[in-house]
């Protein structure tokens, strides 16, 4: 019999082009995502170079980071955003590649509109110049976030140089207490193994509160695996997955869907597969969790207090708690719950899906935003837009005193016209809570949809099974 | 790219740990088509005060570090996005040999298709490296030897590090990596007619 293999070494293998002398492998990559910031000077490299793009048609590309959520009907009016648009416009033309422009009302960003279009499926690899490609582990696809020069690497030859990482697999046992939602998880994980936690890795979640999440909510998990410092992260795929990807654009037709739902569950990891590195947590232990700092992996529950340096006996974490704390303008030991918060933005690839919405709406519903808070909604594409607007959630929103936006990354990364000013405090949906991330100077709390909604509501960090 | 040679510099000591992309390049100088013109807007926020007139405090703004090659920092350094803008910024200042005990993985791989060479060391060993380079003594990097040497206080110390092979020669020859995978074209042919026929679905539904 073989050695029993996991889900990473499974995928791994079929992707195996050819092995080098000096132990690296070309990876041969099924589908790449490509979006307006990331890909102008791998295609200006393709050109000097006088190389083709392999496969356009395993390719597609639309804008995200850089265009506005409002007045879509006026363009972009920033010139140099306008001009990074165009180039990949004019870039998808010259190569045959599918480009969802911001009129379409497919487009959105790239890692909700892969799933959504069914472009990503179980078994792939997929890759994108972004590092929240690791999203699409969700549909157990290995899917990761690569430089420019590894964009132009794809798009000429369809492959990767690769060197395998190593197994971890991260255990969710036990069951979800009621109002704990699956960015609860991933950042009780991030704060468990911190953001270098899973360099090296390629992170397998399991565990039946794994299991139990919905497709959208296993994205939520598989997406911040890079915050975690793991390159990837995977699910297995199951009934669910099968379930979701049933009949979209790009899933496969009705006479190849069951040979390949055969495979897709074939994929799952073996019984007694060695992972490197195992981390067992427990899901009622989990309640909704809020960052303090300014990195991910400053997490604390929404019941606790701002953390005090002066408990940390480490001298280089107590220098960047100092510095953390400065910057977002916290006195230790004060009470999560009355910090105040400023803007609340609801969105990005993390959590700008559907169900996110639908989630933020329950929070919203005859209740009104706070005075003193600006709170936008930016849906993860244009058909979570259509969606939620067929089942009234905008009117909710809009009734509550929510702006409802275009799609887009909008204030996640603030590269459009959506950003904080200095010292304003967030609490934000996103993924990165980073100095200057959604603006100079601004603060980001990081938390679930149903807790920003009751942020913006109450005007300050809040927990939102209390509402 | 450029054949990676011996560097013989002095060394910019930034003791900072979880030092994101967003810190190395903010977002608005991602709106380029280029590779080249970041490095004066390399580590913006902590450069440069909210009027753009340079923070003197900060390490980049000192005279003595003006033409340095060499960066020692913090663990888990680039962590972040995936912007190979920031490997550009670097580059583009002038830095081509990072010193940190961890590195963020994409950042990690994105400096050798760029010809920079990060080095990981041991925590200890990093903080005795920065304090040297706080006293402005000249570093020679040679990967060759996998050998970093500086003098202080009249001793000659010498720091082995560790390197991917493939990496090393990569760095050292300055190889095309797309001209290396497409002389293999061949077998990446052969897998595309194996792949079709175990999972032909791959290939029936193509983006239209």
């Amino acid at each position: 019999m073989s050695t029993p293999k996991t889900l990473y070494d499974k995928i791994w293998n079929d992707h195996l082009v050819s092995e080098n002398e000096d132990g690296t492998s070309i990876i041969y990559i099924d589908r790449h995502l490509v979006h307006e910031v990331t890909s102008p000077q791998a295609f200006e490299g393709l050109k000097i170079a006088n190389r083709s793009v392999r496969k356009p048609n395993f390719t597609l590309a639309t804008a995200d980071h850089n265009i506005p959520t409002t007045n879509r009907d006026e363009g972009i009016s920033d010139p140099e955003s306008k001009l990074q648009v165009d180039t990949l416009e004019e870039n998808c033309k010259e190569h045959g590649i599918t480009f969802l422009s911001m009129s379409d009302k497919r487009q959105g960003i790239v890692h909700i509109i892969g799933p959504e279009q069914g472009f990503t499926q179980p078994g792939m690899t997929i890759v994108c110049g972004d590092s929240h490609t690791s999203t699409h582990g969700a549909f157990g696809a290995l899917a990761w976030g690569i430089g420019t020069s590894e964009v132009e690497h794809v798009l000429a030859t369809q492959t990767l140089v690769q060197t395998k990482a190593k197994n971890m697999q991260i255990n969710i046992q036990g069951e979800l207490p009621l109002g704990v939602t699956a960015k609860d998880i991933v950042l009780k994980i991030i704060q468990t193994i911190g953001t270098a936690g899973g360099t090296g890795y390629v992170i397998e979640y399991t565990g039946d509160a794994i299991k139990s999440l919905t497709m959208e909510g296993r994205m939520t998990v598989c997406n911040m695996s890079i915050e975690a410092g793991a390159r990837a992260g995977l699910i297995s795929p199951d009934e669910k997955t099968i379930e979701y990807l049933k009949g979209r654009p790009f899933s496969p037709a009705e006479n190849e869907y069951q040979s390949a739902s055969d495979y897709w569950l074939s994929l799952a990891s073996d019984e007694g597969a060695a992972y490197d590195k195992t981390v067992n947590i427990d899901a009622s232990d989990i309640i909704p969790q809020v960052t303090w700092g300014t990195s991910p992996e400053d997490v604390v529950s929404i019941d606790g207090l701002v953390p005090n340096p002066d408990d940390e006996s480490d001298e280089t974490k107590k220098k960047s708690m100092i510095r953390a704390l400065e910057y977002m303008g916290l006195v230790p030991n004060t009470p999560l719950k009355e910090v105040k918060v400023d803007k609340v933005f609801i969105g990005s690839c993390t959590n700008g899906r559907i169900e996110d919405l639908r989630a933020a709406s329950k929070i919203a519903k005859d209740r009104k935003v706070a005075d003193h808070v600006n709170a936008i909604i930016v849906p993860g594409s244009g058909l979570v837009k259509q969606q939620a607007e067929e089942e009234g959630l905008d009117k909710i929103f809009i009734e509550s005193g929510f702006e409802w936006r275009e799609p887009g990354c909008s204030m996640c990364l603030a590269m459009n016209a959506d950003k904080l000013k200095p010292q304003e405090r967030c609490a934000s949906t996103s993924n990165r809570n980073f100095e200057g991330r959604q603006g100079r100077g601004g603060r980001t709390h990081l938390m679930s949809p149903a807790m920003a909604a009751a942020a913006a509501i109450n005007g300050k960090l809040s927990d939102s099974r209390e509402i | 790219m450029e054949k990676f040679k011996k560097i013989e510099s002095n060394a910019i000591p930034l003791p900072m740990v979880n030092v994101d992309t967003d810190m190395i390049i903010p977002k608005q100088f991602l709106k380029t088509i280029k590779r080249t013109g970041l490095g004066k807007n390399l580590f913006y926020e902590l450069r440069y005060d909210e009027k753009d007139a340079p923070i003197d405090s900060f390490v980049l703004n000192q005279d003595k570090y003006k033409d340095s090659q060499i960066l020692i920092t913090g663990k888990n350094f680039g962590c972040g996005s995936s912007r190979e803008h920031a490997p550009w910024s670097i580059l583009d200042y002038g830095i081509k040999c990072i010193i940190a005990s961890s590195f963020a993985d994409i950042f990690y791989n994105n400096c050798f298709k760029n010809g920079i060479l990060p080095i990981k060391l041991d925590e200890a060993e990093v903080t005795k490296l920065q304090k040297a380079a706080e006293n402005s003594l000249s570093f020679t990097i040679d990967l060759e030897n996998q050998k970093i040497s500086y003098f202080d206080k009249n001793i000659n110390h010498e720091v082995s590090f560790e390197l991917d092979k493939a990496k090393k020669t990569s760095l050292l020859e300055g190889l095309d990596d797309i001209g290396l995978t497409l002389a293999k074209v061949n077998h990446i042919s052969d897998f595309e007619n194996k792949q079709k026929s175990r999972t032909p679905w791959l290939y029936s539904q193509q983006i239209k």
